[in-house]
């Protein structure tokens, strides 16, 4: 009951900034686009029944494929993948990050040392062509390799900054008289000192999920996801392969690129909104 | 000193790992790269000699052998560049095809990244300074904007309008098909006439991170106590954020900038895809699309290499730009 109140409190914190607010109302679009995605569609997303590489028409808003899909209809169920990957691996990388972030800013000496020589290793190896590599060995041509992939490649950013915030609550002292009345390590590392980075570990999940769209599309744009998903990623991939453009197909290119950017805009300006009820400094007079 | 010494253990220390997780990352994989990569070889009709053959397998790992010995192995083969031979370029070696793309990625993307490093700087700079105003929210949010473009449908939006629909610029390449690399004056001019919109997409693309970091830095410097002073002493704004707030902002950029450059080798693979530019991020593009392993692991070790190298400069520089390391 009092972490729904204070979802709400911080909900309605977010409300209350105009950029998190417009990132908000974009966001909930795409959510109710992906979950009532068979009601609102106007055609079969895959059925091939239309004329191959129309432009936009009263029938088909957005034109059709080279096989004869519809191409408004795909964006909008392809809104689900997209959403799906991102949460997915958004959640995954915030998890490894949040593990690794506390064991080892909670933990000074070896095991630190080793956790961060490990974090930097992570955070130089540039990402893509990492994925890339790791998409392509793994051959799993499946959502789930993709999700697999870009939330074990994104924690980097995150787990340093929950390490370096982690070490400093370490020697607070509401931390040293929960250790000294006797409380176990579990306890002190999830109750005490968690629920103190909330804001930052929302920061990174949403940064880590910003990434991800961006990630999934170019990964299943060079043809390292599942084909036979209708996501934006594949749209574009299809649109590549039967040379939408030299057929004056720019409405099937500039549709789901759109969406993809429209849904990364909204992340980030959700997080500036975290950020600034974290960080006083950068809140916006008004 | 010890500064340098502790950064040099560290530079060596992780190029070891990042060399050793590019040994380890196609041996652990399910599934044998080492077939598929012969087995494309065999099916493509290309004659590989002995030595070649032994490369591959030493960089992609043989599945009964010992790990021990094909390690060495690998270790010898990277410094004396014998990366065996790929089945997308199967008339010369991985090395040589790589050394021909690499100038091609260095200028068009080195030179992308200056720019976009100065320009995104100068804008942010200004949004700092104005903080709050118009101005500063209409930076903050076109940054966010352009930022989210994928850099390849920004290339594939541009390519249509400027080069198939208008014919301004060539569709692809890096220059004319007819033509082969040469010092000419109208090679060159053929070649920056192909790299404009590759240059384009990615300077766009990569501006928006410097508005955001230099703005930031700029607003937590403007509150520092020397600023405040400055003010105070009736110096005029301009000079205050120019002299005062924005060269001490600029700092933790640097260290941003040196890593972007880094990157410079690897960090286009889809753009210099879309292009077809001859250059290291085509290279991956085509290595993937044609599971190509052999190309891939070399071209990945490259682009990890130049990165930790980038990173070491800059930690060297850093002790020149500021003194507070030395210590």
């Amino acid at each position: 009951m009092t972490s729904l109140r204070f979802a709400w409190r911080a909900l309605t914190m977010l409300w209350s900034n105009g950029k998190a607010r417009a990132g908000l109302i974009v966001l909930s679009v795409f959510v109710v686009l992906a979950v009532f995605a068979p009601l609102i569609v106007p055609h079969s997303p895959t059925a091939t029944t239309f004329p191959q590489n129309q432009g936009p028409s009263g029938v088909n808003w957005f034109g059709t494929t080279g096989n004869g899909q519809d191409v408004l209809s795909q964006v909008i169920y392809g809104t689900r993948i997209s959403l799906l990957v991102c949460l997915a691996s958004g959640a995954m990388a915030t998890v490894v990050a949040v593990t690794l972030g506390l064991i080892a800013g909670y933990r000074p000496g070896l095991v630190d040392e080793l956790l961060s020589f490990v974090n930097n290793l992570a955070l130089v190896i540039p990402a893509l062509p990492l994925m890339i590599i790791l998409a392509a060995y793994l051959q799993g041509h499946s959502v789930w390799t993709i999700v697999l992939v870009v939330g074990f490649t994104s924690w980097a950013t995150g787990a340093r900054v929950i390490r370096s915030q982690t070490s400093t609550l370490r020697t607070r002292e509401f931390v040293t008289s929960a250790v000294l009345s006797g409380e176990r390590l579990p306890r002190v590392v999830f109750r005490e000192i968690l629920p103190n980075m909330i804001s930052l570990v929302t920061a990174s999940f949403m940064a880590a999920a910003t990434a991800a769209v961006l990630a999934e599309a170019s990964l299943e744009f060079l043809g390292l996801g599942n084909p036979t998903t209708v996501s934006w990623g594949t749209i574009l991939y299809y649109a590549q392969q039967q040379n939408a453009l030299l057929t004056g197909q720019w409405v099937l290119v500039l549709a789901p690129g759109l969406a993809i950017v429209l849904l990364m805009t909204s992340f980030t300006l959700i997080n500036f909104g975290v950020d600034a009820l974290s960080n006083p400094s950068l809140r916006e007079r008004s | 000193m010890r500064y340098l010494l502790r950064k040099a253990g560290l530079f060596a220390v992780t190029l070891w790992a990042a060399i050793t997780l590019n040994f380890l990352l196609p041996r652990l994989m399910p599934g044998s790269p080492l077939d598929a990569a012969l087995g494309k070889l065999a099916s493509a009709g290309v004659p590989i000699t002995n030595a070649e053959r032994s490369a591959i397998e030493v960089a992609l790992g043989v599945p009964h052998g010992n790990w021990f010995v094909q390690y060495g192995d690998y270790l010898r083969n990277i410094v004396t560049f014998r990366f065996g031979t790929s089945y997308s370029f199967p008339t010369q070696t991985v090395a040589r095809t790589i050394g021909q793309a690499l100038p091609w990625t260095v200028v068009l993307v080195g030179a992308t990244t200056v720019v976009a490093f100065v320009i995104g700087t100068l804008l942010g700079v200004y949004a700092g300074w104005r903080r709050g105003t118009a101005a500063d929210s209409a930076l903050t949010i076109g940054a966010t904007f352009f930022g989210a473009f994928p850099p390849f449908w920004l290339g594939l939006l541009l390519l249509y309008w400027f080069a198939f629909r208008y014919g301004w610029f060539p569709i692809k390449g890096g220059y004319d098909a007819g033509t082969s690399p040469a010092w000419s004056l109208s090679f060159l001019g053929d070649a920056a006439r192909h790299s404009v919109l590759p240059a384009v997409t990615l300077a766009v693309t990569t501006l928006s991170g410097w508005v955001f970091g230099m703005r930031n830095n700029m607003i937590s410097t403007l509150g520092a106590d020397y600023v405040t002073f400055a003010e105070a002493n009736g110096l005029r704004p301009r000079t205050v954020a120019l002299l005062y707030a924005a060269r001490n902002a600029l700092l933790p950029n640097v260290t941003a900038f040196g890593l972007s450059l880094g990157a410079v080798v690897g960090g286009s693979v889809l753009v210099e895809g879309v292009f077809s530019y001859p250059g290291l991020g085509n290279l991956l593009f085509i290595a993937v699309t044609n599971h190509d392993f052999p190309l891939m692991q070399a071209l990945f070790l490259i682009i990890t290499v130049s990165m930790l190298v980038a990173i070491f400069v800059v930690d060297l520089l850093y002790v020149r730009l500021d003194p507070r390391v030395r210590r």
